[in-house]
């Protein structure tokens, strides 16, 4: 492997871990405050993905071909943003119908879990049976172009990819340390008993943390379907569980955790592949990939149970 | 009258834990409700702070009786509410400083509903004069402090809501003697700089020395009540909870 290819796919597995880790910090922010494991949220991200694809769409339709056509980046921003907005208020929705009324009447988790694959199962019969099974070409909405640096290539939006990510995770991070509604968040995610008597309205919290979760999936399944062109309504479901699972090998609860399992999956999958393509290691066909990955997630959790990041919590007393 | 709780009836489940008890607290007291494990104590100050019934997790629920703050009823109210509308902190039983959180972020936390950033900065500083161990620490995390450490960031928290009225939840448990004694010396001057306290305690010894008035808890029933001397000199009380 010459550096030139190692260096591309190393690109891939940025723009592969992106995609994971963005959805994998929904799971982890409300498995933290809820301890609930949102099954759902595969499946907010082909919702973003969708929503995304009627924003661009209806966009496009506008003035198209006069002079009156959108700038090519106003409509990327403005399919983000309602995108992300939208998605949110879908997120919210369900925490507020489905998953509080259960809260507060004290149900055990068990019905929580379940209700939140029933929602999943929902959103995705909803789009199949209201857009039919026919998959949505997303469209383009900034030219692919293709650069080539000393051998290495790669297109302008992996580039956005990552760079938008990189750019949302540090900002969620801060966000998580510097304001008050993010302070309240991981206080809650340590104890619940004691948030209110700090003043903080906890289900706003709870709400905030839908909006959150809900939105950096919509952005995931924008980039997604601005890379990969192919939208279906069950798009979510396969990259919703390898995203939990990133979420879990990186310690469930902790957003350090979620950034890096999900671009430590992205690795895996991209390397194993990319091992196959190197004298010696052809037996390793790609549909290996999922195999070898998960063996070696199963090796890391076996030896850190609670993740990369996650500690057992304690309490002194 | 700052706070009257009347005939106030708690359950959990089919079990009832507090039987219907009333009880005030005046502007500017110190009151104590004293009392042995499971009496109820730690039930009554949640059910005024609105844990019970909000925290689903502690499973209890409000069947009869009323909480009235400065003259409205407190059970309509969030338990948000009682701290950001009301002004009613809590010190709860076993601390639960948040210890993912640093000290300081911890102190900030209990200003989320507080707009006046000028009183936030000068209640800092009042926090961190009264304990200088949380200014030295303020940046480790909750969950490094000792336990006489994390009471003091626990009655801090409290006091940066700035609430009228502080409940605390058996602020001497698992400290030694003199930290214990310093914590009591701390609430006093606490109230005598104008916060009203809701005090229990399984220490009645120390709670009577501190308090004003007190009431005596019995399986969910207020059994006995009388000025703190009043408690201290009873020869029940004497027996029951001073050991002899």
């Amino acid at each position: 492997m010459t550096l030139g290819i190692f260096l591309q796919h190393l690109l891939n597995a940025m723009q592969w871990g992106s995609f994971y880790a963005l959805i994998a910090l929904g799971y982890t922010m409300v498995y933290g405050v809820l301890l609930l494991i949102n099954f759902a949220h595969g499946d907010i991200f082909m919702v973003g993905a969708y929503i995304g694809f009627f924003i661009a769409t209806f966009l496009l339709g506008l003035g198209a071909g006069t002079a009156l056509a959108l700038p090519s980046w106003v409509i990327l921003a403005l399919t983000i943003l309602g995108s992300m907005i939208l998605t949110a208020g879908v997120g919210v929705t369900i925490e507020r119908v489905a998953y509080r009324p259960l809260r507060e009447r004290g149900a055990n988790r068990l019905y929580l879990v379940i209700t939140a694959l029933m929602i999943g199962l929902f959103l995705e019969y909803l789009n199949l049976s209201t857009l039919g099974a026919a998959d949505r070409g997303f469209p383009e909405l900034i030219p692919t172009q293709v650069y080539t640096v000393g051998g290495v290539s790669f297109t302008n939006i992996k580039l956005i990819v990552i760079g938008l990510s990189v750019v949302v995770m540090i900002g969620l991070e801060m966000f998580l340390r510097r304001t008050k509604i993010g302070i309240a968040m991981r206080a809650i995610s340590y104890d619940k008993v004691a948030v209110p008597l700090m003043g903080v309205p906890v289900n706003t919290i709870i709400a905030a943390t839908f909006v959150i979760g809900s939105s950096l999936a919509a952005l995931a399944g924008i980039m997604y379907g601005s890379a990969y062109h192919v939208l279906s309504f069950d798009m979510g479901i396969l990259i919703g569980w390898k995203a939990f699972i990133a979420a879990v090998v990186g310690g469930i609860g902790e957003i350090r955790g979620a950034m890096v399992g999900g671009f430590l999956l992205g690795f895996i999958e991209i390397f194993v592949v990319a091992l196959g393509q190197v004298p010696g290691f052809e037996w390793l066909s790609s549909t290996y990939r999922d195999l070898v990955s998960f063996t070696i997630l199963l090796v890391i959790l076996t030896i850190r149970p609670t993740g990369i990041f996650g500690v057992a919590r304690r309490q002194k007393i | 009258m700052l706070l009257e709780v009347k005939d106030l009836r708690v359950n959990y489940g089919n079990i009832e834990a507090l039987h219907g008890i009333s009880f005030s607290v005046d502007e500017g007291e110190i009151v104590t409700l004293i009392g042995a494990n499971g009496a109820g104590k730690s039930t009554t100050l949640m059910t005024i702070s609105r844990q019970i019934p909000h925290v689903a997790e502690l499973g209890g629920k409000v069947i009869g009786g009323s909480i009235i703050y400065q003259g409205e009823d407190l059970l309509q109210y969030e338990p948000h509410q009682v701290v950001s509308k009301f002004g009613i902190s809590q010190v709860p039983e076993g601390r639960r400083i948040f210890g993912n959180l640093s000290v300081l972020e911890n102190l900030m936390l209990a200003t989320y509903a507080r707009k006046d950033k000028a009183q936030v900065r000068k209640d800092l500083k009042r926090v961190f004069e009264i304990f200088p161990r949380l200014e030295e620490r303020k940046h480790q995390r909750g969950e490094t402090l000792s336990g006489g450490e994390q009471q003091m960031l626990a009655v801090g928290r409290a006091l940066m809501t700035r609430g009228r009225l502080m409940l605390l939840d058996e602020p001497s448990m698992g400290l030694a003697p003199v930290l214990v004694r310093d914590i009591f010396e701390t609430l006093k001057e606490i109230n005598a700089q104008g916060t009203t306290i809701l005090l229990v305690e399984q220490n009645a010894n120390m709670a009577l020395k501190l308090a004003h008035r007190g009431y005596v808890l019995e399986t969910g029933n207020i059994v006995l009540e009388g000025t703190a001397a009043e408690l201290a000199a009873n020869p029940e009380v004497k027996k029951a909870y001073l050991g002899g």
